[in-house]
């Protein structure tokens, strides 16, 4: 390598650290599970936004129809207990509430069926792509490939306990949450359409990321496609979220969003890290034995 | 050939046999379902013990009881394999609708009664199987199997090489033999044995239930073993049915798994739904209000139930019009839902009401699988499943309909029905605590399950993010408390056989208008001789 050459690398290796370090940190609540969560977490996707008002006009439903039952009880217990009212009827039919108590709910279940849809076709209809990632659900961890930017690809593991005392120590403020760290990010662009491609290379996996609102299987031997646009920089987490065997919830997902020169730092970074040969991948020469 | 011809008074030894011959060689409905029934309580206490386990571990993040998670996979697979098969199916099944279908319908027994029989020997065989599965290696290096009740491949093939899901393969043959025979039994039965003047529209709510139920089961359950012959072969005959490497496609799996597992959801909660329709009748003393619309409510939610499984798999990659198809069919299931639970209501309603514990557990079911169900219609929409697709949202679903919905109605029909099988009756304050602290129990342990599926919290996870913790320690602290109930629940009846309280024919009053409430409690070892006539 040249002077030069080795003057680039690092000068672009320290770039990318001091963006990567200055960039938002994933505080409970965005991108991760807060202390007694009771709702979703925050959107960080316009699907996301879609999920969360879909799920909060649907709760007001089904809070309703069980308060109204609730109450229905209620005053059943009340008013019909045998001390307050000693004489059954004999009533066995009513023709307009049977009625009611059917076409209603239709009603409601139409209601439903149209946000429905919509939000369904918004997810899977994959809009035009900006750029592509690849996700490989293995056991037990996640391998990233960007085939539109040199196909490098890189091993994504959880950081143990231990990594994680150690960052803490090389950096008090890192913020490395137990279970949903990773020692390589998958990185995308802010407010860029990113289409994951995901598949599954032994057992099936799931390849999700709750503020993005994506979860799809990562199944052998097929293809699947999601995309998202995450419209807030910051690291995102999510967990597999397909019983894979005994690490299935060692394998997260880690997803950091940074704009798009810092995304382009670390394209040109990453493809020098992760160049075929060098990335962390356990270097697994199998030979073949004689059985 | 005077063998052949027993007289009368020859009746007592002829078709009575004792000691335990009276029990492996039975063909008495009554003594199966008793034996359905203690069966049932083992695999309750058993799958019971497992979730315990569970709870222990998931009360803080950190792995604490278990050194490793597969042996958490393995615990949380055979929980739900148990309390499906071996606690569920056989109590409102084998148990209450061996027990109560031929003396509702003023019959003498099945129509098969020594196929009654194996029905039921095959379980206890069917849980050995289960059992030693957990004591042969599954995952490389570690017993048991860990791939969930649902047993996906490759998990299940190539990621289990030992032969733990091999045990568990032919142990869930026999349990679906099992049930198919007794399908055949239970079917045959209420055709052709109802005494005469009950038409099929005069016939006790129970009495379809069951019915319906056993078609799902005749219907589904070949499909299952259709499903998991071919795992079995993909794991030791060389075929790749469900291995990508040779043509074939995992998802093939799931297809046809959960075409029976679906329906098999309605397996275990229609029969609750019957036993309902009865208790909640006998205690407000009034007919089921809409009793057509209650029983072809059962029929559509049955029918409507064959054609929603790939609700199941919304995240698999499927077009969005398949999607599209199975949001709107699984959401058209809430139709009948809905009338039958404001049927109940309504039943209640003008009704005198007696709030026997029998009638507690009803109305809790009543409210309890309202929440349950609510979540189902959101979990319907695929959209949302998207999000909450593997969550414990999920798991807090299927628990409120299944461990608040259908084991209430097992609990509601135990004690409903005590009195008649056995002669003796509860004591009404032990039936009542046993109530409270479990109702309390449940709900404690799954009600913050919500939450932490709203959050993100994956299934399936021996240790979570340590943001979980808060709602986890409650669910723990919550199964706890349930676990005291069912202790309870042993004590009441424990006492119940030692105190000798006698039962009357009928401890429930003008309400409980069956048959079954016509002859002594216990029954005589052989009933309507004489077949009752129906007006």
């Amino acid at each position: 390598m040249t002077m030069l050459a080795i003057f680039r690398l690092i000068a672009s290796t320290a770039i990318v650290l001091a963006i990567l370090s200055t960039g938002e940190t994933a505080c409970a609540g965005f991108g991760q599970p807060s202390p007694w969560q009771i709702g979703m977490q925050q959107s960080a996707s316009p699907v996301m936004d879609d999920i969360t008002r879909f799920h909060d006009f649907l709760l007001w439903i089904i809070a309703a129809i069980s308060i109204f039952v609730l109450a229905l009880l209620l005053i059943v217990m009340v008013r019909f207990n045998a001390k307050a009212n000693p004489t059954p009827t004999r009533t066995t039919h009513h023709t307009t509430l049977e009625v009611l108590w059917t076409v209603i709910p239709v009603l409601i279940l139409v209601v439903i069926a149209v946000p429905s849809f919509r939000l369904l076709f918004l997810q899977v209809n994959i809009p035009a792509a900006d750029l592509t990632v690849k996700a490989t659900g293995k056991q037990w961890y996640w391998s990233y490939t960007y085939p539109d930017h040199g196909k490098f690809e890189f091993d994504s593991l959880m950081m143990s306990d231990n990594e994680i005392k150690a960052a803490k120590v090389k950096d008090p403020k890192a913020d490395n949450p137990r279970l949903l760290a990773v020692d390589n990010e998958m990185v995308v662009p802010v407010n860029k359409v990113v289409r994951v491609q995901v598949i599954g290379a032994d057992v099936i996996h799931a390849f999700a990321v709750p503020s993005f609102g994506v979860k799809i299987d990562a199944i052998p031997g097929r293809l699947n496609e999601t995309w998202f646009k995450a419209t807030r920089e910051g690291v995102y987490y999510g967990q597999c979220s397909e019983l894979c065997g005994k690490d299935h919830a060692f394998m997260p997902i880690a997803v950091r969003v940074v704009s798009d020169q810092a995304f382009a730092a670390w394209v040109a970074d990453a493809k020098k890290k992760f160049a075929s040969g060098d990335d962390t991948a356990p270097a697994a020469v199998v030979t073949a034995k004689a059985e | 050939m005077t063998t052949a011809h027993a007289t009368h008074d020859a009746h007592e030894t002829h078709g009575h046999p004792t000691g335990w011959r009276r029990f492996v060689y039975s063909t008495n409905h009554k003594d199966i379902g008793t034996m359905y029934l203690v069966f049932a309580i083992v695999g309750g206490l058993v799958g019971g013990l497992l979730s315990l386990g569970i709870r222990l571990e998931l009360q803080q993040p950190g792995l604490q009881i278990f050194h490793d998670a597969h042996a958490f996979n393995v615990f949380t697979t055979a929980h739900g394999l148990i309390m499906v098969f071996f606690m569920i199916m056989p109590a409102l099944i084998g148990g209450f609708g061996n027990w109560m279908v031929p003396l509702m319908i003023g019959a003498p027994d099945m129509a098969f009664p020594r196929m009654n029989n194996i029905s039921f020997w095959l379980l206890p065989a069917s849980l050995t199987l289960l059992v030693i599965s957990m004591f042969v290696e599954g995952e490389p290096g570690a017993p048991g199997v860990g791939a969930g009740w649902t047993v996906y491949a490759p998990l299940s093939t190539s990621g289990h090489p030992g032969p733990a899901v091999d045990f568990a393969i032919l142990s869930l043959h026999l349990a679906g033999a099992s049930s198919i025979l007794g399908a055949i039994n239970f079917i045959t039965t209420i055709f052709n044995m109802r005494a005469p003047g009950m038409t099929l529209h005069k016939m006790p709510l129970f009495v379809w239930s069951q019915l319906v139920t056993v078609f799902l089961l005749l219907l589904s359950l070949p499909v299952l073993a259709g499903g998991i012959t071919m795992l079995l072969t993909d794991r030791n005959f060389g075929t790749t049915f469900f291995a990508a490497e040779g043509g074939g496609d995992p998802v093939l799996f799931q297809h046809l798994f959960w075409f029976f597992g679906h329906p098999e959801v309605y397996v275990l909660i229609i029969p609750a739904f019957g036993a309902i329709s009865q208790i909640v009748a006998t205690f407000s003393r009034k007919p089921v209000f809409g009793y057509l619309g209650m029983a072809y409510a059962m029929v559509a939610i049955g029918v409507v139930g064959l054609i929603v499984w790939a609700h199941h798999m919304y995240t698999v990659g499927m077009s969005s019009a398949a999607q599209a198809y199975f949001i709107a069919a699984t959401m058209v299931i809430a139709v009948p839902t809905g009338v039958k639970i404001f049927s109940w209501i309504a039943t209640m309603w003008g009704g005198s009401i007696e709030f026997r514990t029998p009638m507690l557990w009803a109305v809790g079911l009543i409210f309890l699988f309202t929440v349950g169900g609510v979540t189902g219609v959101v979990l319907a929409n695929a959209g949302i499943d998207r999000y909450m697709h593997e969550t414990y949202y999920v798991v807090a679903h299927f628990h409120y309909t299944m461990s608040l919905g259908a084991t209430f109605g097992i609990f509601a029909a135990w004690y409903y029905w005590f009195p008649k099988m056995s002669g003796y009756m509860y004591e009404e304050w032990i039936g009542k605590l046993h109530f409270w602290v479990t109702f309390i129990g449940v709900n404690l342990v799954f009600f913050p399950q919500h939450f932490v599926g709203l959050a993100g919290m994956p299934r399936r996870i021996a240790d979570y993010p340590d943001n979980f913790a808060g709602w986890n320690y409650i669910s723990s602290i919550g199964s706890y408390i349930s676990a005291f109930g069912a202790l309870i629940f042993l004590f009441g009846v424990t006492r119940a056989f030692l105190r000798k309280e006698k039962a009357a024919n009928n401890p429930w009053g003008v309400g409980a208008t069956t048959l079954e409430w016509t002859l002594p409690s216990p029954p005589p070892f052989h009933q309507y001789e004489v077949l009752p006539r129906i007006k």
